[in-house]
Parts: C-alpha cells; structure tokens; sequence
C-alpha cells in the first residue's frame, strides 16, 4: 500500500490535491462553532446551492477562471442572506430556502440548455459532489487556494477574540462597543469565501458537512472555545487527508469520502464523549 | 450630575409602544431597581440605555465622564449561551472587548483584571470549567464578573436571579449590594418587589402607572403602597414558613 501511495505522490495533480485538501479542510472548520452556534448553518447550506448556481453560469458563457464570478456572487448572496435574517418582516429561513433552491433549479436549467459537453449529468454531479475537481487542479487553482486561505486564517486569528464574543453574546459585545454587526458581516464573507474553496474539494452539496462535522465532534470532546476550535481544525485535516489518500488507493469519490471519514470521525467523539460524561 | 438621565422616554418596537414618557436619572453611587410586570418592558428599558436598540421617542443622556461602553451588562439569559463550549475564563476575559478595541489580543493587564474579577466572584477555582455544567448561581457569577471588568462605575443587571433558589438569590443580592457599597453605581431588573425596596435606594416602577422616586418615596406612594404592600405579606409568610 505504501509503494502505491510512493508511486502516486510522483504525481504532482495528487500533491495539489492533499495541499489544497489540507487547507480548505483547516479553513472550514474553524468558523464550524460559529456557525453552529449562531444558528448560521443553514445560511452555509443556502450559500454553497447559490455557489453551484453562478459555477453553473460561469461554465455556460465559459470562463477560463470561474472562481472570478462564483466568488463575487457568492460573497454578495452571503451579506444579502445576513441583512435579511436580521430583517423580523422577512423570515430569515424563508429567504434563504427560496435564494437556494432557485440557484440549484437555475443552474441545472442553464446546464442543461447550454450544454458545454456532452455529458451534462456528470458535470452536474462533478459540481455538486464535487467528484473529480479536486484532482484537475492547475498550479494556478492552487495558488489561489493557497492565498485565500492564509487571508482566511489570517483574518481568524487577528478576529478570534471580537468573534468569539459576538457569537457567545452579541448583546453584552455591542454593549462594550463592539461593532457587531461589522463583525458578522465579516463572518458571512469569509464564510462565503470558505464555501467556494471547499467547492473544490467536496462539491457544493457536501459543504455544509465539511463545516460542520468537525466542530461538532470537537464539542462533544472539549469545553472551551480555544480547545473546540484547535479539536476540530485538527480532526478536519486528518479527516480530508483520510479521505483523499482512501479515495486516490480506492478510487472512491473524493468529496463523499472525506464527509464519511468526518461521520465516522463524530461518531467516534460522540462514543468517547458520552463515556467521558457518565465518568466525570 | 447625573450618570443617566432619560427625557420623555418613549420605548417600544416598530409601530408598538411599550411603555411611553420615562422620566429619571441615575447619580453615581445610587442603587436604583427597576420592577414591573413580565412584559411590561423593563428589558426594553435597558437595551435603549445602552444604544442596543433606538428610542421612539425622547432621549438618554450620559453625564459625568461616564462612556456608554463604561456600562457593565448583565444580560437576562438566552438560549445560545446554555450549550456553549466555553470556559469560565473565557467569558470573563471578553469582559475586557470594549478596553481592547481594535486590538486584536488581551494584554496582560485585561488578563490581571478578569483574575482579579474572577477572585472578587469567588469563581477562581472555576476558572477551567466549562460554563454550561455550572449551576445557575455560578453563571451569574461569571457574568457578573464579566460585566465588571467592562466597568468601574455602573452595572446594568437585568433579571440576575432569575431561576435562583432562596439562598443562592440572598447571596447574590449580598453580592451586589457589597459591589455598591464600593462604589459602583447598580441599575437592576427584578420582578422582587420585596427585595427591591430591601436593598435600592430608588424605584423606576414600569407598567401602566409609571413610578419614579426613593425607596421610602415608593412606599409612601399609592402605587408603592399596592405592590410593596402585597409582597411584603408574601415575605413576612415566606419568613415564617422558614422559621
Ligand atoms: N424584539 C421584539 N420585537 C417586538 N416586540 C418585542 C420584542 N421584544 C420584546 N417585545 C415586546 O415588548 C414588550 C416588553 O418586553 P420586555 O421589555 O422584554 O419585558 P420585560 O423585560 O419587562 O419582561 C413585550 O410585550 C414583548 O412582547
Ligand atoms: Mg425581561
């Protein structure tokens, strides 16, 4: 198994694949405890459905680099999708389910009126699940991958005490003169920064999966913020590099693989976390 | 002068009024309660204080050197913060978020603060665990001591001993008093009449009659008369069944 993998890592298409694996893996964990927290998950699931629909239009009047469409537009949806969750006229979950659904209807109906090969259903499944992307990257998918996600950890670590107090207590943070709201704001647009990174890796319907697991498995192993968010960005990028080394030796799909890997992973921590609290 | 002054106040959401024409102010060192019905607005009361929502109408005003984000706030609890992983020592380091401003890291002085606020509690030994296994008077512990590393001069509390049993509630009552024996100014939520004409030194009485004045300008007052009246009997059974 190993003088597979030997042989394989000759090739620089799975090098690309594990760097840039490892990086989105480590970026979308780390707002996954925001996010679950502030009830924003289903913001990460509208956002990705609207991120195959501009990927679906960008590959209909082909670009060469359709990061340069999906990410604007995704970005715009994201702070859209904030303003009006916050909005109490418009119910926040309605917006979101009628944005999402009408990009994912939208962008298999453009795929399949202008068809750019002539297997539309496998470009269709390859964007929402995302199953071979990740091993057709060029150095310049990685080099924008790469500088995407040091901005993405960049700006966590600069933001992590102004965000963990805007998730823990948005009140008392705008009462100490935080500006909240300049701070979600920013979470919505590295969010939607991280779900067309992860688009890459997993497709657009796995995403949500991507985020979330890992923060999830982390809490039911650990109890403090710092602890949460090192567990989970930890246990995110082994489970993806997991996942990608089982899918290259298997040849399974890469996306389905790394979320199975994160199932079996939270599994794992539910056990060991359940156990742990009958002891304490 | 005053910390706080409210003029006309007009308080509500939208189109709805809640409660209309507030009128009182706050000096340094008072220990002013603020009672009423569940409903009747006391929270939305506070977050017009602090600039977390706009009056309808009317205006607050700060006054001798006091900074809205000088308010320490302890906030009537929700939802969110019950399963959230976080410890002790955590939450009340984001005390210290308003004297941090944009800079990203605590330093170490903010650091020495939320021990020393941790020690004033009486939670140091706590300062690891995790906040959602403590029982609800070591919460209100931790944000109290949050609240008091956002402030030297004034508290704002809404609801602090709500869903406490009678003892943790005395010793969290003792606790504030002491913290305002010290010097900072309390503004405090509470639906405990009898314990707020105990321990305040002013009444803001909200609902459909509006009061403002003293303790003994409360109990003096029709109003005061009713509702302090009727819990004070309450208590005095209270005391003999304990007896
Ligand atoms: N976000 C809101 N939007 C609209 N109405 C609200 C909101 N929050 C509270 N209210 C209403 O305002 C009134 C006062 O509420 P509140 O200030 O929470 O009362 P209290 O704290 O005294 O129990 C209630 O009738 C409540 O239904
Ligand atoms: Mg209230």
């Amino acid at each position: 198994m190993l003088e597979t993998l030997k042989f394989y890592m000759n090739f620089p298409f799975v090098r690309y694949a594990l760097i840039v694996g490892v990086l989105i893996a480590l970026c979308s964990s780390l707002l996954g405890v925001t996010l679950v927290l502030k009830r924003f998950s289903f913001i990460g699931d509208g956002l990705s459905h609207v991120a195959f629909g501009a990927m679906a239009i960008a590959s209909v009047v082909n670009l060469t680099n359709k990061m340069y469409l999906v990410l604007p537009v995704t970005i715009v949806c994201a702070i859209l999708l904030l303003k009006t969750g916050q909005n109490a006229k418009i119910k926040g979950d309605a917006a979101i389910a009628m944005i999402s659904v009408g990009a994912l209807a939208f962008g298999y109906l453009l795929m399949n009126l202008f068809p750019t090969s002539s297997n539309i259903s496998g470009d269709v499944c390859s964007t929402l699940f995302g199953s071979t992307s990740i091993l057709t990257l060029t150095i310049r998918d990685v080099w924008l991958c790469v500088v995407l996600s040091i901005a993405v950890l960049v700006i966590y670590v600069l933001f992590y005490n102004k965000i963990f107090a805007v998730t823990f207590d948005e009140d008392f943070a705008r009462s100490a003169g935080t500006r909240a709201d300049r701070y979600n704001l920013l979470i919505a647009v590295v969010i939607a920064v991280i779900i067309v990174l992860a688009m890459n890796l997993v497709g657009s319907l796995l995403i949500s999966a991507l985020v979330i697991f890992p923060a999830l498995s982390a809490m039911r192993l650990f109890h403090s913020f710092l602890k949460v968010t090192i567990c989970s960005a930890v246990l995110s990028v082994i489970c993806s590099l997991l996942g990608i080394l089982i899918s290259i030796l298997w040849g399974t799909p890469v996306g389905s693989t790394i979320v199975a890997v994160d199932v079996v992973a939270f599994a794992i921590c539910w056990v060991i976390g359940a156990l742990a609290g009958k002891r304490g | 002068m005053a910390y706080l002054t409210a003029k006309d106040l007009t308080l509500g959401y939208e189109n709805r009024v809640v409660v209309q024409n507030l009128n009182f102010s706050v000096n340094p060192g008072d220990y002013l309660c603020i009672v009423g019905e569940n409903g009747s607005g006391k929270t939305t009361l506070v977050k017009t204080l602090l600039k977390l929502q706009e009056p309808m109408g009317g205006s607050v005003e700060l006054g001798d050197g006091l900074a809205r984000n000088e308010i320490g706030y302890l906030p009537q609890q929700t939802i969110v913060q019950r399963d959230f992983p976080a410890s002790v020592r955590e939450i009340v380091l984001s005390g210290c978020q308003g004297r941090a401003g944009f800079r990203p890291f605590y330093s170490r002085e903010e650091k020495k603060l939320a021990e020393e606020n941790m020690a004033r509690m009486g939670i140091t030994n706590l300062a690891n665990r995790c906040y959602r296994e403590l029982s609800g008077g070591q919460q209100q512990r931790v944000l109290l001591a949050r609240a008091l590393c956002a402030t030297r001069k004034v508290l704002l509390l809404d609801e602090p001993v709500a869903g406490l049993d009678p003892k943790v509630t005395m010793e969290m009552y003792d606790l504030i008093r002491a913290l305002n024996k010290e010097g900072i100014t309390i503004l405090m939520i509470s639906h405990d009449i009898a314990a707020a004409v105990h321990y305040a030194t002013h009444i803001l009485h909200i609902g459909s009659k509006i009061f403002f004045g003293t303790t003994e300008e409360y109990l003096a007052s029709d109003i005061g008369r009713l509702f302090a009246g009727h819990s004070e009997k309450c208590l005095e059974k209270g005391g003999e069944a304990h007896a």
